[in-house]
């Protein structure tokens, strides 16, 4: 039951960034350095999601299969490939260390 | 506008959205065998992609809920980690026609993404229809639920060693989504390293000295955003 509670709080500041801009915001211009900070977050949280989390995301004492896995997916990823072959690639990279190891 | 045109922009982004789509499918399937393995009650994850229906969030949600964060830990969390679609719904709302409601309005900024904001805001069109956003919305969030379900019920069939390997899935969409705007641009190769070895430093630091390290990810985006915006605002348009 308390974790009913969890998820519509969670429901709830998940929504509210996302509905506000596109609801009040329409006409309004926001100063320079909010938007450049904006225009960052997306980056600033995909690295900071990305490091160190990957190193355990495999299970511990599989750090192996992560790295290989982070690498091939980077690889696709500096190829610029689909998102999807960037995600498979990284979990048969992930999946072919683990089986070996 | 006909209710055929209704159907036929709704359609277009159906197949707008088709590549989202796919590539949600391997990261709900592990968000749904995640959870499963971690002892998170299925009606949990299943009212999770219903209702919060945001990857990072999700994942966070129940690392931090395993890791005995509390609620309010948790909550925070995910309102920091969701403040980056502020910018994207503002950009949204640009690109709507400006007699849409605000009642559309909500519901389509329910769907937003990264992925399905991405699909819509990298248009030609210069105004877009909202029944074609919320086709891409559509089946985004669709393929989103089914995977969570598929994750949940084949969470027990499936070997250990793919479930382990699964894992890795969430953090290949985000190098997927990460590398090719590095590759473009100084500054967010800048920022999004400092923002990694911020966190590091605060992972590593909190091994020794005990506090949470579930604050590192909020701490490492907004001090790295904050000097992007310092030095790199200057210019016209940002990155």
């Amino acid at each position: 039951m308390n974790l009913i509670y969890l998820v519509l709080a969670m429901a709830i500041v998940t929504y509210i960034p996302r509905m506000v801009p596109l609801v009040l915001l329409q006409n309004v211009s926001l100063p320079r350095y909010i938007k450049g900070f904006m225009g960052f977050i997306p980056y600033a949280a995909l690295g900071a999601l990305i490091f160190p989390g990957v190193f355990n995301s495999t299970g511990a004492s599989h750090l192996e299969s992560a790295i290989i896995g982070c690498s091939v997916s980077i690889l696709l990823a500096w190829w610029e490939m689909n998102l999807i072959f960037v995600v498979v690639g990284g979990i048969t990279g992930a999946f072919i260390m683990n089986v070996l190891f | 506008m006909s209710m055929y045109s209704k159907r036929m922009k709704f359609l277009e982004g159906v197949k707008a959205g088709l590549p989202v789509a796919v590539g949600y499918i391997p990261i709900a399937v592990a968000f749904g065998l995640l959870s499963k393995s971690l002892d998170i009650p299925s009606y949990t994850s299943i009212l999770m992609s219903l209702l919060i229906y945001a990857g990072a969030s999700q994942f966070i949600g129940i690392n931090l809920l395993v890791l005995g964060a509390s609620f309010g830990e948790i909550i925070i969390t995910t309102f920091l980690l969701n403040l980056r679609h502020f910018l994207m719904t503002a950009t949204l709302s640009q690109r709507l026609y400006s007699e849409v409601s605000k009642s559309w309005r909500a519901l389509l900024s329910f769907g937003v993404t990264d992925e399905t904001f991405t699909v819509s805001a990298l248009q030609k069109a210069e105004k877009l229809s909202e029944y074609f956003i919320l086709g891409i919305n559509t089946i985004a969030f669709v393929s989103w639920n089914v995977g969570t379900w598929l994750g949940l019920f084949f969470a027990t069939s499936l070997p250990e060693v793919v479930k382990a390997s699964m894992g890795i899935a969430l953090y290949a969409m985000f190098i997927g989504l990460l590398i090719p705007h590095i590759k473009k641009s100084k500054p967010v190769l800048v920022v999004s390293l400092l923002s990694m070895m911020i966190n590091c430093l605060i992972y590593w630091a909190s091994m020794f000295s005990g506090f949470s390290s579930s604050w590192g990810i909020i701490v490492a985006t907004i001090v790295s955003a904050a000097v992007g915006a310092i030095f790199y605002s200057k210019g016209e348009e940002q990155v």
